[in-house]
């Protein structure tokens, strides 16, 4: 498995070095991987039914407990298919589609590390590694939304779905740490070992909302489903594979990965279907009344997703099958709309319904492939989507608790479904046709090959079911719901409730598709409701929020990044010495075992001149007063460390403070004289902050006489210093021989000082 | 002794943290100078004072107890020196800074250009 991932990963490479003659066909060789990848999966559905689940396991970062652990099972299975089967016959359809446009490298090779970072992701058996590729899947999804990106539109749509799909993850990694807590492992393994005590502990709660809402924003589902329609500034292709077939059900399988482990509860139960139904019955709601061609489409997918979500909530095993069937349902008619839709755009230059109209004329096979994918869409037989209808019901029927409201709504939104439906098929290809700039035509097999197949499976599998549910829906059920029960699909149910329903649903579509063509007024009038209605628009409330939270942060910057030098140095004084200070009322006692004396007087004498020097210098208004008392102040210390002795030190400090005192007297007299910049309160004010800075530094120079170092150091360099070194002054030998590569980089210090104060007193000044 | 030599530190860093807090950038290395010889002096005091009795051995008396501590002397040393650098280059700096825009005030330097 990992090297299907591998293989992936570097031909999305790959195709930047082709040769010439195969760069043209980029397309078909990434189609072809995803082929091989398909066959792969396909041919190891056999062993899924039949054998444990393959599993493997490689070590990452053991010490942390992250591994790369892949797992194959039925649910994998499902959505693998799913990636790479779907995956092929996008990379050839956008082959034609994306002929006439930029930079088809970097599209085909984002395209095709979404591939693999969602297939990465269906096979994680470990949860930090899921996450891993779930981000993966997001930055992708950026990169491909403003793939167009000089368009605005196209740039804010990328921004919105990235900031709302990466906070759900971000919460979704918090949820996943605090739930691994309890069983301290992120290995979904240990996780479904666990399932019991996670289910108990305190966590649960909190831990489960954090990893919904990394769900409900992946999955758009109610109130973030709003980025969807949003991120339909995609190209087609793009549409039709990340936010209808594949990403956006990222969430839907995360929920079937961990329902053996989070679901059946009560919480589990009722959050995620009371979300799933109103994200189910806002899509449809919304469809209807939209008036662009991927508008309609991406409304619809908010209603597929809802009802994924809603049966994942209702959780038993029926629900469980209608979801797994559901998901093969909808990516087979919504990849092909989504296609169609690109393909119609492409030929006649417009997505807007009001203008489109007769296309059966110029392309009747587009017609025959659309008609029937939204046959499916509006679950009438004999498509497979009628059968999905059927299951659904059947689920919602026997739904726990809320079966009847769920029901209600339920037939509620199909019927909008099947409105939505015959209105698409009715106002794009039948109908007066419409003036287009070009003739419309359907040259370009690669076009019509993709939905074509898609569209025929939907037709072949609703009347000869059996199959798909035996081998791969059963497997799947297996691993969600635990206990196995059979798969038996068929189209023909029998005279039951769940037939009524459908026939119900039917012909309230009809009934109000007739309306929305025959009363012109009616739509109109719906949208303008609408709009009363639901005035406030979702992604408008998240821009009003970016928009704050950046302005709040210019707010803060200004604040903080002032610009003002001397706040930040006060900033940085007042805070060490409150935590000096702090230091010492807290953690240190008073007590001090010294005694005061002023012995030797000279010394004593000698710290009332530096006191002298250092307090004359500091408020000095004279340039010369100034810097002659902090020469004073100097001299003092090397007298200071001759007493007490440190030969070498004094001599470096008188040195050293010749050598400063003759650098200012030397540029003095090119500088201003003192100016009196502060008024007398900051002076004040400044005063004493620095005298709290001064006396806790006096206080923390008596603590540190009596801190006991460890002398063995000091003892090795005193011991050694005349045997081993040949020398008697023990800090000379200390610099230039034990330590000798210090003082390297000491001098090398000085140096570079000494260059750099060079180049700034003899380059010449540019007028500024 | 020692306390004296602390309220000497006290003060030499009193006086350092004001002069680094005025706008004047003459003023403000000046208060570097302070900081920096406080520094040393804390350093230094805190590896306990011995009065005449430098590190100096032969091979004949090593007596490690009533001779002083070489290794603060050995670090204070190096800071002395770098602290010539960076003050030097500082004069430097502020020398070229005033060339270029003819102002000693520190509010005057908020943007990176200009």
């Amino acid at each position: 498995m990992q090297y299907i991932l591998l293989l992936f990963l570097i031909s999305s490479l790959a195709i930047f070095i082709l040769p010439g003659w195969l760069k043209k066909q980029k397309a078909l060789v990434l189609s072809a991987v995803q082929v091989v990848a398909f066959v792969y999966f396909a041919a190891r559905i056999p062993e899924i039914t039949t054998a444990e689940a393959k599993y493997i396991f490689l070590e990452w970062i053991p010490a942390l407990g992250l591994n790369f652990e892949f797992l194959l099972d039925g649910l994998t299975m499902v959505f693998a298919l799913l990636v790479t089967g779907i995956g092929a016959l996008i990379f050839l359809y956008a082959k034609a589609y994306m002929k006439s446009y930029e930079g088809t490298d970097k599209f085909y090779l984002y395209l095709m590390l979404f591939s693999a970072a969602m297939l990465g992701l269906v096979l994680s058996a470990n949860l930090i590694q899921l996450f891993i590729f779930w981000e993966l899947t997001s930055f992708l999804s950026y990169f491909l939304i403003s793939f167009f990106h000089e368009k605005e539109s196209a740039r804010k749509a990328a921004f919105q779905s990235l900031y709302i799909t990466g906070f759900g993850g971000l919460a979704m990694l918090a949820g996943i740490i605090l739930l691994g807590s309890v069983v301290d492992s992120y290995s979904l393994q240990d996780w479904i070992n666990g399932a019991e005590s996670i289910r108990q502990s305190n966590f649960y709660l909190p831990g489960l909302l954090l990893i919904l809402l990394g769900v409900f924003t992946k999955s758009a589902q109610f109130p973030f489903h709003f980025w969807l329609p949003g991120a339909m500034q995609a190209p087609a292709p793009v549409s039709s594979y990340l936010h209808s077939a594949t990403m956006v059900k990222a969430g839907v399988f995360l929920l079937a990965r961990l329902s053996p482990v989070l679901g059946g509860t009560n919480e589990w139960i009722y959050i995620i279907s009371l979300i799933g139904v109103i994200t189910m019955l806002t899509g449809s709601y919304f469809a209807i009344t939209q008036t662009d061609l991927k508008g309609i489409l991406a409304y619809t997918t908010i209603n597929a997703l809802g009802v994924l979500v809603l049966l994942l909530g209702i959780n038993t095993s029926e629900s469980i099958k209608a979801a797994m069937l559901f998901l093969f349902i909808h990516a087979f008619y919504k990849a092909t709309l989504f296609m169609v839709a690109g393909l119609i755009e492409k030929k006649t230059g417009t997505r807007e319904l009001s203008k489109l109209g007769g296309l059966v004329k110029y392309m009747p096979f587009t017609f025959v492939i659309a008609l029937l994918a939204l046959l499916s869409m509006a679950g009438l037989p004999p498509l497979l989507g009628f059968l999905g209808k059927e299951l659904i019901y059947e689920a919602k029927v026997q739904s726990p608790g809320i079966a009847s409201l769920v029901l209600i709504l339920g037939v509620t939104s199909n019927v909008f479904m099947v409105a939505v439906s015959l209105f698409f098929a009715r106002k794009v290809f039948l109908g007066k046709p419409n003036t287009f700039g070009k003739t419309p035509n359907e040259k370009g097999a690669a076009f019509l090959i993709g939905p074509g197949i898609l569209v025929l499976l939907s037709l072949v599998l609703g009347l000869f079911p059996g199959n798909l549910g035996t081998a791969v829906i059963k497997p799947a059920l297996g691993v969600v719901s635990s206990e196995m029960i059979d798969v038996k699909l068929k189209l023909w149910h029998g005279f039951n409730q769940v037939l009524f329903l459908s026939l119900l649903t039917v012909f309230l579509g009809v009934v109000l598709y007739w309306a929305m063509l025959k009363k012109k007024k009616l739509l109109e009038t719906w949208r303008k409701v609408n709009s009363v209605i639901f005035s406030i628009e979702l992604d408008e409330v998240f821009a009003w929020v970016m928009n704050k939270f950046v302005q709040v942060a210019q707010f803060k910057t200004k604040i903080v990044q002032h610009g003002y030098h001397r706040y930040y140095i006060l900033t940085i004084f007042v805070f060490t010495s409150l935590l000096l200070w702090f230091q010492v009322f807290v953690i240190r006692s008073w007590e001090f075992d010294l005694s005061f004396s002023l012995n030797p007087f000279y010394i004593s004498g000698l710290a009332v001149v530096i006191l002298g020097a250092a307090i004359t210098s500091a408020v000095s208004r004279s340039r010369i007063v100034t810097i002659i008392s902090m020469g004073v102040a100097g001299y003092g210390i090397s007298l200071i460390f001759m007493y007490y002795s440190a030969i070498d030190l004094a001599i470096t400090q008188i040195l050293v403070e010749t050598l400063t005192l003759v650098m200012f007297m030397a540029i003095l007299q090119k500088l201003p004289r003192f100016a009196v910049l502060s008024s007398k309160r900051t002076r004040l004010r400044d005063f004493f902050i620095a005298l709290s800075f001064g006396s806790v530094m006096t206080i923390l120079a008596i603590k540190a006489v009596n801190v006991n170092l460890n002398p063995t150091i000091s003892d090795f360099f005193v011991e050694n210093s005349y045997n081993k070194a040949f020398g008697e002054n023990v800090v000379n030998v200390i610099l230039v021989d034990f330590r000798a590569l210090d003082t390297l980089g000491e001098v090398t210090v000085l140096t570079i000082a000494a260059t750099g104060v060079f180049l700034l007193l003899k380059t010449k000044n540019k007028k500024l | 002794m020692e306390i004296v030599l602390a309220i000497v530190v006290g003060i030499l860093y009193t006086a350092g943290v004001y002069l680094m807090l005025r706008r004047s950038i003459l003023k403000f290395i000046i208060g570097l100078i302070f900081m920096s010889n406080a520094t040393n002096l804390l350093v230094f005091l805190s590896a306990g004072l011995v009065s005449g009795s430098p590190v100096f051995v032969d091979g004949e008396k090593i007596n490690a107890e009533v001779m002083a501590d070489p290794l603060p002397q050995a670090l204070v040393l190096t800071a002395i020196v770098i602290g010539l650098g960076i003050v030097v280059f500082t004069l430097a700096l502020k020398y070229k800074f005033f060339e270029l825009t003819g102002t000693d005030d520190l509010d005057q330097l908020k943007k990176t250009d200009n």
